[in-house]
């Protein structure tokens, strides 16, 4: 069940619903409902259609090529985007360096990279976390060191998410090792495809390979490529992971899920009935069906009346919580859903092409790796327990 | 009363931990995962050797003699270890359906035994869910013997096994307990075709398909039309092998997280001095721990003589080790934070098989079910 808006945002919704359904190419609708993995060429070619409409950067200013909505608005797109059978707007770009750009970078910097974001000319990876510093970003190690008009950058960079896709990476480096760790701290944008950078695959639980390693070696980066000024990275950072509230809960993308595992639900047989009509598994889906209201709520809350122009605060933390276990919960019922057929692997199946034979309903086979994948949401992006600290400290006065 | 075990037990235990200790190293359970045929007859011959194939087998007819306990504790094991061989397959429910269905069948005990005869089972379909009445498969009378149609769903080692325990209905309607017939079919019988596959947990197995396979008469396993309660028994028994796998899988996320947080560290300290993750440690632990009573009691019920309690405290231990192996394997990953994600680390594939353990046989929201029902009474 949805929550219901005014008149006027229930007609913004209905509009963007109508086109957002029209706009999606029909592979791309098939493949995505079924649980493949979106290619690179899937991410592009969505998100071109959404340029050429105006929606790609729903968050960005109009001047810099967004749609100039209110808050309650880009929350509502948002959620309708997500609840879309398509692949999501990569975040690295448009919601992530996008912001920071557009606050603190340079006019050339302006000038060169917002347009290319926009067009989906450059893919954005995010070099922050390091294998000693996870949760403890500040403690990061890769240098940087000054030669003339560049950086000299040695280190390493992990759990890179889609480091093989990318041209460019937005990327805390150390310039200095003095006062606190959080000083010192430089943000460069570092291109890719520069000698010295190379990347392997990690492969995860589910059999993918979506994150990676990225090695620096003595890789050269012009001084202009920096954010702002030398040493205050760690400002420009914590901007970038304060901007996003509205799409960090995921409400579209959980709508999604709930909407699929209600269909597998429906088509699963136990004692001669569907599934879904079993009492304990629909009292199961309905109560995660409340919670996602409540955070839908929630959502609508922050973004609407006297809270739409104020910046957004540590209440992005409640919906990042909460939006992980909602879809960690989802697709775990969506695995329950399938009963053994759950089981079988077919890691081929996730290829795109590939029209072997699989074993039981068309949709099982990416049911189980869909939920171990997904596991990650409440790791990645300042894990469940850190968002916890946030509140405590910043919400709660301890 | 006295919950301990037995001397020869303990010596068991021992010799079933010493023995995965030396020989099944993480890096050998993956080697011999990912590649064909999935399991090790190397290792299955050690097994044989150690008596662990014989086990369930009457001391006249060349095994141990022993029970649901040494089944525990040899499954425990391998849940520790994460095996990948059919010990499950061919032992409990291969070996539990020939003891049960008697007659001449019981001298594979033998071959079974000494590793020879691996078997399987190919019970459920693509409509029964985990209801163990619910079959289609038809066995029509044909001559003297039986011809079998129908789809075997996510049969556990099919494509491994020598011969496959396949249930077809000579009567009855589709969900009637009575009416179910057991036939030991060869694997490579014509008309039998498998799509094999690996699982999500690294183990192997099939969907069989039976297009008009012909069986001799004395293909059947117990009587015509009773085959129903010999899988209801011998199911009861691997409900709680599989708890016992899932309690030694715990076991090894549960040690492994609590060195994790003792090494780990971030903003200059062991990530265990956080008290927050010592809590959640502690969830682990004790999930743990209760899994493994409910298991040992359980062991113990179906060895006392009365069926109900034996099978209510099977699904009492399903269900514990089906929610508490989720909770466990959740956050096992949780703590280990992107290493937690890696398929390098052995963690996730514990977390992989606690998952397929609790949607084996009946998940516990299927047990939980079962148990009302079967407890409401007393
Ligand atoms: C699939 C995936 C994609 C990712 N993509 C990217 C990416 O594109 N770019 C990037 O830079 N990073 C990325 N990350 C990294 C991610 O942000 C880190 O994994 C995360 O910050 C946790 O760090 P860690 O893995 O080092 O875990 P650790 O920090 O070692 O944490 C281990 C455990 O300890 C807990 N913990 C740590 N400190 C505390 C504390 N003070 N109080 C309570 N609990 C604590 C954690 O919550 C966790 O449960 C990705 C991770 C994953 C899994």
């Amino acid at each position: 069940m949805r929550i219901k808006l005014d008149a006027a945002h229930e007609r913004f919704r209905d509009e963007v619903r109508g086109f957002l359904d029209k706009a999606v190419p029909a592979d791309i609708r098939e493949r995505c409902e079924l649980g493949k993995r979106m290619t690179k060429d899937d991410y592009v070619r969505w998100q071109t259609i959404l340029y050429k409409q105006g929606w790609v950067a729903p968050g960005w200013p109009k001047e810099h090529g967004g749609p100039g909505w209110t808050t309650l608005q880009r929350a509502i797109f948002d959620t309708e985007l997500g609840a879309t059978p398509a692949p999501p707007v990569i975040a690295f770009g448009v919601t992530m360096v996008g912001p920071v750009i557009i606050k603190f970078g340079s006019p050339a910097q302006k000038a060169h990279f917002l347009p290319r974001i926009l067009k989906s000319e450059d893919w954005w990876c995010q070099g922050y976390s390091e294998p000693d510093a996870g949760s403890d970003l500040a403690g990061l190690k890769t240098r940087a060191v000054s030669d003339g008009d560049d950086y000299i950058v040695n280190g390493s960079k992990t759990w890179t998410t889609y480091a093989q896709y990318a041209d460019m990476m937005f990327c805390l480096v150390r310039t200095g090792s003095d006062g606190k760790k959080q000083e010192g701290i430089s943000f460069l944008l570092i291109d890719m495809h520069s000698p010295g950078v190379s990347v392997t695959p990690i492969v995860t639980i589910d059999g993918g390979a979506e994150i990676n390693s990225v090695f620096f070696d003595n890789v050269r980066v012009p001084k202009a490529n920096r954010i702002g000024e030398e040493g205050k990275g760690w400002t420009y950072a914590k901007y970038l992971l304060a901007h996003e509230r509205t799409n960090i809960a995921r409400v579209g993308l959980s709508t999604r899920l709930l909407r699929r595992l209600k269909e597998i639900a429906a088509q699963e047989q136990m004692d001669g009935r569907p599934l879904i009509e079993d009492p304990a598994f629909s009292s199961r889906i309905a109560a995660v069906e409340i919670d996602l209201m409540a955070l839908e709520a929630t959502v609508l809350r922050a973004v609407s009346g006297e809270n739409a122009g104020k910046p957004p605060g540590p209440e992005s933390s409640i919906l990042k919580i909460k939006g992980s276990l909602i879809q960690e919960e989802l697709t775990e019922l969506m695995s329950e859903a399938a009963g053994v057929y759950a089981l079988p692997y077919h890691p081929e199946w996730f290829e795109p092409g590939w029209n072997g034979e699989t074993a039981g309903p068309a949709y099982a086979p990416a049911l189980a790796p869909t939920y171990f994948n997904w596991r990650k949401v409440s790791i990645y992006g300042g894990s469940n327990e850190i968002q916890r600290n946030i509140i405590a400290k910043q919400m709660l006065g301890f | 009363m006295d919950l301990s075990f037995t001397e020869e037990q303990r010596l068991l235990a021992e010799s079933v931990a010493r023995f995965l200790e030396k020989e099944y190293a993480f890096e050998h359970r993956r080697a011999v995962a990912s590649a064909d045929p999935g399991f090790s007859r190397e290792s299955w011959a050690q097994f044989a050797e150690l008596g662990w194939l014989g086990i369930g087998t009457p001391e006249d007819q060349g095994g141990l003699g022993g029970g649901a306990v040494e089944h525990m504790i040899v499954m425990e094991g391998c849940g520790r270890h994460l095996v990948v061989e059919p010990y499950l397959s061919t032992v409990i429910l291969g070996g539990g359906l020939l003891r049960r269905g008697g007659g001449s069948k019981t001298a594979l005990l033998a071959d079974l035994a000494s590793g020879k005869l691996l078997l399987a089972l190919a019970h459920g379909e693509r409509k029964s869910r985990f209801d163990l009445a619910h079959v289609e498969t038809s066995a029509e009378k044909s001559g003297k013997g039986f011809k079998l149609t129908g789809h075997k769903a996510v049969a556990f080692h099919a494509q491994l096994a020598d011969r496959i325990i396949v249930s077809a209905r000579t009567s009855g309607k589709t969900t009637d307990s009575t009416g179910i017939t057991l036939f030991l079919v060869p694997r490579d019988a014509k008309g039998v075709t498998l799509l094999p596959y690996r699982t999500v947990d690294g183990l192997r197995a099939a969907d069989v398909r039976l297009d008009g396979v012909t069986v001799e008469a004395s293909a059947v396993l117990g009587a015509v039309d009773a085959g129903h309660d010999l899988v209801v028994a011998a199911v009861d028994e691997a409900l709680v092998a599989l708890s016992a796998e899932a309690v030694g899988a715990m076991a090894a996320l549960f040690a492994q997280t609590r060195e994790y947080l003792k090494t780990r560290k971030q903003f200059g300290v062991p990530i265990g001095s956080f008290q927050v993750l010592q809590h959640r440690l502690v969830d682990m632990f004790m999930a743990l721990e209760l899994a493994r009573s409910t298991t040992e009691a359980a062991a113990r019920a179906l060895g006392d003589g009365d069926a109900d309690y034996g099978r209510a405290s099977a699904a009492a231990a399903k269900v514990q080790a089906g929610r508490q192996g989720r909770l466990v394997g959740q956050e096992a990953v949780q703590l280990h934070g992107g290493m937690g994600m890696t398929d390098e680390l052995p963690i996730g594939h514990y977390f992989k098989r606690l998952t397929a353990i609790d949607t084996s046989f009946g998940n516990a929201d299927w047990h939980q079910r079962r148990f009302a029902g079967l407890t409401a009474a007393s």
